[in-house]
């Protein structure tokens, strides 16, 4: 079977442990995370994880049922048509031509966040793809440092 | 009401209902310990290991129905206690274990006798709770008995701070569970449940796959009801001897590594596989490819999970055992012909005839199938049969005639060697009127020998029949058949004096080398009232037959071996 590429959103309890619990199934049921984010749902006691993960489609299947099977866990969604963003931190020696990164930054919903004495940072929110092209992009500017956020997502 | 931790523990252990409690002290549940020795609401027996509480909570939640209640310290006696929770949860036993932890403020300083217990048990529970403030203790050890035996039942571990049993505060043991993320499906979905009905209606050669999950949800009178009604032939996994009733015409027999030849080829043959709180475990579907080939499958679990885990299903079910097979008994009652299943049944007939599951009998040396048919012969249906691990499972599971579910009780999915002796001590207080007997052998019988002590002293006068066959059995069987005999650390010619091992900690001895000797130390067992070892030597290279071996496909059993 085809491995495929899969972003699920799980909506679970705002409690100690809950990251470990998820974290821990992945881990000890040998599934693979590309990437995972976590914050809290405003106005709740909520907390919503996005999951970004590979498997055939018996093995996403398991995944989608044994987080459903944790008791802090709300609700799982396997997301088909979702908006999808992730954001990059590039931070650069302030030697770097940096107008010509900002517009490159621009194309990516980005821009330049913070300007030191000696290195700025720049910043792009895309779809992983194009997050993916952006760092290739700018490597031939010789980036000190790449900070990838990881997936969120949202069903529409 | 006002009071510390340590009473709403006792407090909650009361309300649920549990007369038994299995542990052990030590300094982070001390406070606990205090309170225990105050009441008499419950029993505490004292066992000699962390492991054995665990385990003999699990045996008397498995004879019982009920929730099984351990109680250990925190650190080492934790540790001691994960083997019991990996048991209980592969066999989805309901537990609630209570450990103690060091206090809030010392947690994460590497304190004295300090593990992080919810970690290490995260994956072997089927929830834990790290108490964090006396408020919350009420709610949580309540959910912790709710969680253990709604849904698939499983254990659950609440671990409590040494300062929050000894804190005061304000106990209401809430009189329901309001768990917004956690609501198990009993029902069944009705759709799923006709066109299952309708797949039996058109299947030429349906088979009854009847798993552990009967017996979880008490379902084995509906169970049965649906094969008589229906006419349809049976398979019981390990963990479900005892559903059908050994008399059972249409009980097949038991399937998988060491299952019946007969059984084995119904589910290779079958074309329509009726799934019953089974989970198609390896060592039932053997080389997963070539399993069922010709089947489609009705898949009944309460745990989605299972579901579409091992094998493709064409009518899932997510629901209870008990209720589900009732809603298909009534849709299929005025449809079903049962001799619409004649031929089937005749071909599975044929089959048992062609190769029973049988053995040599001998009357140089006793055969350890004769003493397992001996003990049914003798006690049969009245009994309680605990088992360890090895070849003398296989064989109890194999020869013993189970007439009832809970009679059987045995690690079938974590397979913990020591599990049986303790088990068989929490059975015994379970269900004090009943002969209680673990089938053992000589290896796994060490891993728990201690609860001799236990149960000297507490008088619970289970009997250990050791099949002795001075070796680790099961694995020597395997050096025997693929290892080319090398017998690589499982001699065990080097033993006690069983007899005076037993007797060193206030029990009963027999050594047995013929079968009247046998007959007659039971009957003294039964009649003696105290824990007993009968040491029963055996037949060194008896094998387990027949035997598929391990990622061979189901239907190709070996059904002798050249070294029997």
């Amino acid at each position: 079977m085809d491995k495929v590429r899969r972003v699920i959103s799980v909506i679970v309890a705002n409690e100690a442990q809950v990251l470990a619990r998820v974290s821990g199934l992945f881990a000890g049921r040998g599934y693979n995370i590309d990437s995972l984010t976590v914050a809290p749902i405003p106005d709740t006691d909520l907390s919503h994880m996005t999951i970004v993960t590979r498997g055939n489609r018996r093995v996403i299947e398991q995944i989608v049922k044994q987080l459903h099977k944790l008791i802090p866990t709300f609700k799982v969604i396997e997301h088909e048509h979702m908006v999808e963003k992730e954001m990059v931190l590039v931070k650069f020696p302030i030697e770097k031509p940096l107008a010509d990164i900002q517009a490159l930054c621009q194309a990516y919903n980005g821009g330049i966040v913070n300007v030191g004495t000696e290195m700025f940072i720049a910043m792009a929110a895309d779809e992983s793809i194009r997050i993916e092209h952006f760092v290739e992009a700018v490597k031939r500017y010789h980036p000190i440092e790449i900070v990838r956020s990881g997936v969120v997502a949202m069903e529409r | 009401m006002k009071m510390s931790g340590a009473q709403m523990v006792c407090e909650a252990i009361i309300a649920e209902g549990v007369k038994t409690v299995f542990g052990y002290p030590g300094g982070a549940i001390m406070n606990v310990y205090d309170e225990i020795y105050k009441q008499n609401a419950f029993r505490h027996i004292l066992t000699r290991h962390e492991q054995a509480a665990v385990h003999a909570a699990d045996g008397y939640a498995r004879a019982t129905g009920e929730v099984g209640v351990a109680m250990v310290t925190s650190g080492p006696g934790f540790t001691n206690a994960v083997t019991g929770l990996a048991t209980a949860y592969m066999d989805s036993v309901p537990l609630v274990v209570i450990s103690g932890q060091v206090p809030l403020s010392l947690i994460g300083t590497d304190g004295f006798q300090e593990v992080d217990a919810v970690g290490i048990s995260r994956p072997c529970t089927k929830h834990n709770y790290l108490v964090r403030s006396i408020e919350d203790l009420p709610r949580i050890l309540k959910e912790a008995f709710y969680i253990a035996r709604s849904g698939r039942p499983g254990p659950v571990l609440v671990d409590i701070p040494k300062d929050i049993t000894g804190e005061l505060g304000e106990f209401v043991y809430p009189e329901s569970v309001d768990l917004p993320t956690y609501k198990p499906r009993y029902k069944g979905n009705d759709r799923q449940v006709k066109k299952a009905v309708e797949a039996i209606l058109n299947a030429k050669k349906p088979l009854l796959y009847v798993g552990g999950g009967t017996v979880l949800s008490n379902a084995y009178q509906e169970v049965r009801a649906l094969a008589e009604l229906t006419q349809i032939p049976a398979v019981e996994t390990l963990m479900a001897r005892g559903v059908m009733g050994a008399k059972n015409p249409l009980l097949v027999g038991m399937l998988g590594m060491h299952g019946s030849y007969a059984a084995n080829m119904a589910m290779s043959e079958t074309d329509l596989i009726i799934s019953l709180g089974a989970r198609f475990d390896d060592r039932v579907t053997g080389k997963l490819s070539e399993f069922a080939r010709y089947a489609d499958i009705i898949h009944i679990d309460i745990d989605p999970a299972n579901i579409g885990k091992l094998v493709d299903v064409d009518y899932p079910i997510v629901g209870d055992v008990k209720t589900v097979v009732e809603k298909m008994e009534s849709m299929i009652r005025e449809k079903v012909d049962p001799d619409r299943y004649q031929v089937w049944r005749e071909i599975l007939a044929r089959y048992d005839e062609l190769h029973p599951l049988m053995y040599h009998d001998s009357e140089e040396v006793i055969k350890p199938q004769w003493v397992i048919e001996r003990i049914g012969q003798l006690v049969g249906e009245e009994a309680i049969i605990t088992s360890d691990v090895g070849q003398h499972q296989m064989w109890a599971a194999q020869f013993y005639p189970f007439d009832r579910p809970r009679q059987w009780i045995n690690s079938g999915g974590l397979g913990t060697m020591g599990f049986g002796f303790p088990a068989a001590l929490g059975a015994k207080m379970g269900h004090p009127e009943k002969t209680v007997i673990n089938i053992t052998g000589d290896g796994s019988i060490l891993m728990n020998v201690q609860e001799l002590v236990t149960a000297a002293e507490n008088k619970i006068p289970v009997i250990n029949v050791i099949l002795n066959n001075h070796f680790l059995g099961m694995v020597r069987q395997w050096q025997t058949f693929f290892y080319d005999k090398r017998y690589s650390e499982t001699d065990l010619s080097y033993q006690p004096d069983w007899k005076m091992l037993a007797e060193a900690c206030g029990g009963a001895g027999y050594d047995v080398t013929t079968k009247a000797e046998f007959d007659q130390a039971l009957q003294s067992a039964i009649e003696g009232g105290k824990v007993t070892f009968i040491n029963v030597a055996v037949d060194r290279f008896e094998n387990v037959l027949p035997m598929v071996p391990a990622g061979g496909a189901l239907y190709n059993m070996l059904l002798e071996h050249k070294d029997q």
